[in-house]
């Protein structure tokens, strides 16, 4: 039936492209380890992925396959990468997930981009035995889900951390008295953004915060120029937004406008991009945001540079790093076990501790409980004034005005 | 109206039997790409259902899926509802919503319903974040089953048969008769005595309920639930494209559209990504100038010049 009406199709001039896809899958390179990618080359995700995951693969290829493939019993291999956009649609993603497992019949399979993405993505890997190092996925369900799916890692943290590194960061400026209790909190109204904002309401509570502005705006509103009036006219001590990309910057941009005068001014994802300290230079000097790193230590300065040299990009200033970490750790697994063995080199990321740029990095029950949560633009660069069992924080900084 | 035929019968019974040992024999991938064609098949027939007769090109696809979707999300991930009382749930309230903008729209015609059909989605989608945001609060949509690619296929295909016998019922009722009559002329069709706007909102409401019941067997597959991926336009143009491409004035056009278009969007994706949206924009000017009645139609056409 599907043959028959595939030819049918063929038949009316749409040959070509069935043509040029056989004869581009008839070439491949003997003597080769293939590991498999998919993320959002296009979609709403892409601006985040084409930052922190594209270039960091890219990148880790190029830097493997220099020092001539990974070290295996029967020799060195070389990386075939391929690669598959999933268009920032999960049906699209599964199936191409599935396309690297049984058609491409990959070795590893580098974990997707995005929570929702390792989740969907998580029943394929565990069902062909692929380890998953999920990067870019912040839950709070690691406990259930990592039960769930043996194979599967997470090393960016928490909801509840990531709430928790934010307040920790209020409460230290409130004792010292820098900033007073209250705070203007805004969210966008979207999975992630509500996650946060529902985990702050009783965390900020708690320690004494008051939350004198609660309110969220639409996913991909242009317009946030009525949330930073409502904001600054709560006369609030400090500023967070549970924000995604976009909206970082426009908030940003709108409390330029408004000269919203806090001590502490918070924007969530993608603060820590080399494109936000870019657009606004000094005016976002000790603004603070999600992640961080040490920028500091040999090995991040190395990490930099390389990154910069090899994919002509900068870093951002968080999950990049953590991502070239988690394909470091795939890559001294495989090695270490010294085959392309799935089963094997998941038990080995288990038992395992690991010399990464951001330092050893161990697993216990699957979930690497070392990273950062909140940043710092500190000069021009963005750096980790939070974490969880992070050697090098700096210490925060009140902000003062937007110049 | 000719009564059916018993060789039609066999035919349908065989082709199911077909499609329902496919998770037996596919691999992964192929599977994967059966899951997403069967979703097609299920969105677009019951689409064409509605859509077929009356010529009311509707854009609202992706809102009740995501309606599906979403609800099932909720209710299991932070009411502790199990999968198939959400299943059941979900549909009903899509159709209850389909009814309300059924009755508020369908006076609409030509291009002004298609336009707001265009914005249900986005305007259903804000509507539900915000009533999560405002009044229920959320830690995360998760849809954890055991299902696995096999399960979902299975109630799809179950949801197609369904969907198939309700439109052949549809065909041979007065009421979709009646849709005929209002698609060729809707003022004689008033003329005549037919309630024009009950019989298109009952169609109407009959997509909406179906959408949301995929999109709720869909919810399991993608785990973890976005609103602004469930709620997808992208999703709602792909339904009308397939249909069209199929033909809308057979119960089996859009079965005949999905298929290939699934298959040379596969081709495309995986070969040559960047290119998806320009294969997209070529289907609808294979639409327009070359098969206006779809595949089904160029059949017919060929088979009377055949005889003739």
């Amino acid at each position: 039936m599907k043959r028959r009406t595939f030819n049918k199709a063929i038949a009316k001039g749409i040959a070509t492209a069935g043509l040029a896809a056989f004869l581009s899958t008839t070439s491949w390179a003997a003597d080769t380890i293939k590991i498999g990618a998919v993320w959002p080359k296009t979609g709403p995700l892409a601006g985040g992925a084409t930052v922190t995951q594209g270039p960091n693969i890219e990148m880790w290829v190029k830097q493997v396959n220099a020092r001539g493939g990974l070290k295996l019993k029967d020799g060195q291999k070389m990386i075939e990468l391929i690669e598959y956009d999933d268009k920032t649609n999960p049906g699209e993603h599964i199936k191409a997930v599935q396309r690297l497992a049984t058609q491409d019949k990959v070795d590893f399979i580098i974990a997707p981009y995005g929570t929702g993405f390792n989740i969907a993505a998580a029943p394929i890997y565990a069902k062909y035995g692929y380890p998953q190092i999920a990067v870019s996925a912040i839950s709070d369900k690691i406990e259930e889900l990592t039960a769930r799916y043996p194979n599967l890692f997470f090393t960016l943290g928490t909801t509840t951390a990531f709430v928790e590194g934010v307040r920790d960061i209020l409460v230290d400026m409130r004792d010292a008295g820098t900033i007073g209790n209250k705070v203007a909190m805004i969210n966008v109204a979207d999975a992630f953004g509500i996650e946060l904002a529902d985990a702050a309401r009783p965390i900020f509570a708690k320690a004494g915060l008051e939350i004198v502005y609660d309110k969220s705006y639409p996913l991909g509103t242009p317009d946030l120029s009525p949330v930073m009036k409502g904001a600054k006219a709560s006369n609030p001590d400090a500023f967070v937004a549970w924000s995604y990309p976009p909206d970082t910057f426009g908030l940003t941009e709108q409390a330029v406008i408004e000269n919203l005068d806090v001590k502490a001014f918070y924007t969530a994802v993608a603060t820590c991009f080399p494109a936000y300290g870019g657009k606004f230079g000094s005016k976002v000097n000790n603004n603070l945001g999600a992640g961080g790193v040490n920028p500091d230590t040999p090995e991040m300065k190395a990490y930099f540079k390389a990154h910069k040299e090899l994919t002509g990009k900068d870093a951002d200033f968080w999950a990049s790093a953590n991502t070239y970490v988690s394909l470091q750790i795939l890559e001294q697994a495989i090695e270490g076990v010294g085959a392309s063995d799935k089963a094997a080199v998941s038990q080995y990321i288990k038992d395992n501790t690991f010399k990464t740029i951001m330092g050893d990095i161990k697993f216990e029950n699957q979930f690497s409980n070392r990273f950062w949560t909140v940043g710092q633009w500190q000069d021009g660069v963005f750096r980790g004034v939070k974490s969880v069992n992070v050697d090098g924080a700096a210490s925060v900084r009140a902000k003062s005005g937007w110049n | 109206m000719k009564q059916v035929s018993w060789s039609g019968i066999v035919l349908a019974i065989i082709l199911f039997a077909l499609a329902a040992i496919v998770p037996l024999v596919a691999n992964g991938y192929h599977l994967s790409v059966a899951v997403t064609a069967i979703m097609y098949v299920a969105l677009a027939t019951s689409w064409a259902l509605f859509s077929g007769p009356t010529h009311y090109i509707s854009l609202a696809s992706g809102a009740f899926f995501g309606v599906g979707g979403y609800l099932v999300a909720t209710g299991m991930s932070d009411y502790d509802q199990s999968f198939w009382l959400m299943a059941a749930i979900a549909p009903v309230v899509a159709a209850i919503l389909a009814t309300l903008i059924g009755l508020a729209t369908l006076r609409l015609s030509g291009v002004y319903f298609v336009i707001f059909t265009l914005g249900l989605a986005e305007m259903v989608r804000n509507l539900v974040s915000w009533i999560q945001n405002n009044f229920l609060g959320s830690r995360g949509l998760y849809v954890l089953t055991d299902f696995t690619e096999a399960h979902i296929y299975w109630m799809l295909l179950a949801v197609c048969v369904v969907i198939y016998i309700f439109g052949w019922w549809l065909s041979h009722s007065r009421l979709g008769f009646a849709l005929r009559i209002i698609g060729n002329d809707e003022a004689v069709a008033k003329h005549v005595g037919i309630n024009t706007a009950l019989s298109k909102v009952v169609l109407f409401m009959t997509t909406g309920f179906f959408a949301a019941l995929v999109g709720a067997i869909i919810a399991p597959r993608y785990s973890y639930i976005e609103p602004n991926q469930v709620f997808s336009p992208e999703l709602s143009f792909l339904v009308v494209i397939m249909a069209l491409i199929g033909g809308t004035n057979r119960l089996w056009g859009p079965l005949v559209g999905v298929i290939p278009f699934t298959i040379i969007w596969e081709i495309i994706s995986s070969n040559f990504s960047n290119f998806s949206t320009l294969f997209l924009g070529l289907a609808f000017l294979l639409i327009v100038y070359v098969i206006p009645n779809g595949f089904v139609g160029l059949l017919e056409k060929w088979g009377r010049r055949l005889r003739a």
